[in-house]
């Protein structure tokens, strides 16, 4: 017996080329981040050197980081994170997923409800989820829940649509395949679809992550005293403007954190463009 | 590994895809022996693939008996496993797990699954690559990969629907000569579709002609009683190639000089069907000396 031989790369320097390319990921996002820093700087400078703009210095990088200290051991960054993200953004991405994913399968699966639900889908797509606002906040129990609700609706549409485009990528010969090896339903939907689409649905929910993320903060300006949103308002009320930038930044890095949590996931996940996939 | 072939009895087999449809074959009989070998050669659209789909057990037939010894063929089976044309493998799976996931759906512990899986990956000769990702293998290698999925149910018959046509011709003369020396070592029954006459000689116990549309077998039947391991190039493959040549072209209702050299595949896709050849019932048997 012979076999025709192909890729069999040796697995040490796939290591070392995955490592090297990790490490200049890593350099340049450092110097990236460094870019911004100076500019930021250098922005400040202009401000403090105009006569009508010198009071805003505290808007500057320095008294921002030296800001985090103070407002850590007030618990106001921790309170602010915690509103925002677990009670309002977790709880909506949460109910967005569970509405979204069944959906998507749907849309995926019936060509009866995709084009049913096409319209009404893309109409209700493209109102601005704080357009809600007002509605939202007679409907629901509480300010609380009123921004969940439009986290809820500007999450639900990537979820829906991301899951539907990754059941129709799916091969109806794996149905086959795994029918013909004896897989009953749910076999079929935990081995089969549900690995060929998670990398869909992750990208969907990053997609979803992005909007929800937008809509939380301003959001937050109206109505609520916890949060992120509210924490900025407060801070331009009260003037303190190393408060106010340093939760612009809190903002920015947990977005960024959580973005990033969600592509480690896709990238998991990912099966095809699998050596692109970065 | 004990595994056994079975026997098949077709009765009266018809299959239409809808209720307006044209027939796709009509009233297949067919019967083969425990580990016999047969080959169906016919030209693309004479329903070949879809009887193979209905033995299977993937489709249902409109009327008519598929029993596989004394079991009505009903719904698909890890008894009766079919390989397609394309490998199909879950590309998000290594090969283990492509192999093994039949066993998955049967329940095995995870250890048992790895041992068998290991025995056929040796089997198949794929061992190297029991970790690779199977986006990174060949063509030839992904079909190693499928026969490994399949034999590793340990099946009493093995459908092969053209598995080896997207291959180059050195990967599909090595794969035909181990899938036949594999399958056969194991005992199990086979039944090969394809259009490549020189395939069904090298591959099969014996060779059946499906044609016309609805499908029917030819009344004429090659027996294919060569030693292994059979190469293209002996005179013996050459003769009974010969012979199924002249077989399809009587079924077909033309000469091969109406087609110029008739010289395989290629040259069957031009030949023209007139009539549906096979409608008398009386079988003959070619059995030429080898």
């Amino acid at each position: 017996m012979r076999t025709d031989v192909a890729a069999r790369g040796p697995e040490g320097s796939a290591f070392a080329r995955a490592s090297s390319r990790g490490a200049r990921h890593f350099v340049l996002g450092v110097l990236g981040v460094l870019v911004l820093g100076i500019v930021w700087q250098i922005g400040t400078w202009y401000l403090v050197s105009q006569p009508e703009t010198r009071a805003f210095g505290n808007f500057g990088p320095i008294p921002t980081f030296q800001a985090f200290p103070r407002l850590w051991e007030q618990g106001r960054i921790q309170s602010a994170i915690n509103a925002s993200l677990v009670d309002r953004l977790a709880t909506g991405l949460f109910i967005a997923a569970l509405i979204g994913i069944p959906l998507g399968i749907l849309v995926g699966r019936s060509k009866w409800f995709r084009e049913i639900s096409h319209s009404p889908f893309q109409f209700i797509r493209m109102i601005s989820p704080l357009a809600w606002m007002p509605l939202a906040v007679l409907v629901f129990p509480g300010w609380n829940w009123a921004i969940v609700y439009l986290i809820v609706i500007a999450a639900v549409w990537p979820v829906t649509y991301a899951t539907a485009a990754g059941l129709a990528k799916l091969e109806p010969a794996w149905y086959k395949v795994a029918r013909n090896l004896g897989a009953s339903r749910i076999q079929i939907l935990k081995e089969i679809v549900l690995p060929a689409i998670a990398f869909d649905m992750f990208s969907g929910l990053r997609l979803a992550l992005g909007v929800a993320w937008i809509v939380l903060v301003p959001a937050e300006l109206l109505g609520v005293t916890s949060g992120l949103g509210y924490a900025i308002k407060d801070a331009r009320e009260t003037v303190d403007y190393s408060y106010l930038t340093a939760m612009v930044l809190t903002i920015g890095v947990i977005g960024f954190l959580l973005d990033s949590i969600f592509v480690a996931l896709i990238n998991r996940y990912s099966w095809y463009h699998r050596r692109t996939a970065s | 590994m004990g595994v056994r072939g079975v026997r098949m009895k077709i009765q009266g087999l018809t299959h239409r895809y809808g209720a307006r449809s044209p027939l796709t074959f009509d009233q297949i009989d067919l019967e083969a022996q425990r580990g016999e070998f047969l080959a169906i050669i016919g030209r693309s659209g004479c329903g070949k693939s879809t009887l193979l789909h209905v033995i299977a057990g993937l489709l249902r037939p409109t009327s008519g008996t598929v029993h596989l010894d004394s079991e009505l063929v009903e719904k698909p089976s890890p008894r009766w496993v079919m390989m397609f044309q394309a490998p199909h493998l879950f590309p998000w799976m290594r090969v283990t797990q492509n192999v093994g996931v039949g066993l998955r759906f049967a329940g095995w512990p995870q250890k048992r699954i790895d041992e068998r899986v290991n025995e056929v990956l040796e089997l198949v000769d794929l061992r190297d690559f029991a970790n690779s990702n199977v986006q990174d293998l060949s063509g030839g290698q992904q079909q190693r990969v499928a026969l490994a999925r399949s034999l590793v149910m340990e099946p009493e018959l093995l459908l092969l629907d053209e598995p080896f046509s997207a291959l180059d011709a050195f990967t599909r003369a090595d794969l035909q000569r181990d899938v036949r020396s594999i399958a056969k070592r194991l005992g199990i029954s086979l039944i090969i579709v394809t259009h490549d006459i020189d395939e069904a000689v090298i591959m099969a116990d014996r060779a059946l002609i499906m044609v016309g549309a609805p499908g029917t077998i030819y009344k004429e039947e090659l027996v294919i009683n060569l030693p292994d391991p059979r190469q293209r190039e002996d005179a013996a493959v050459q003769y009974m190639r010969k012979q199924l040549m002249t077989a399809f072209y009587d079924a077909a209702g033309s000469a091969p000089s109406a087609v110029g050299r008739g010289n395989g595949p290629e040259a069957e896709e031009a030949a023209p069907v007139r009539d549906k050849a096979g409608a008398a019932p009386t079988k003959r048997r070619i059995v030429p000396a080898a």
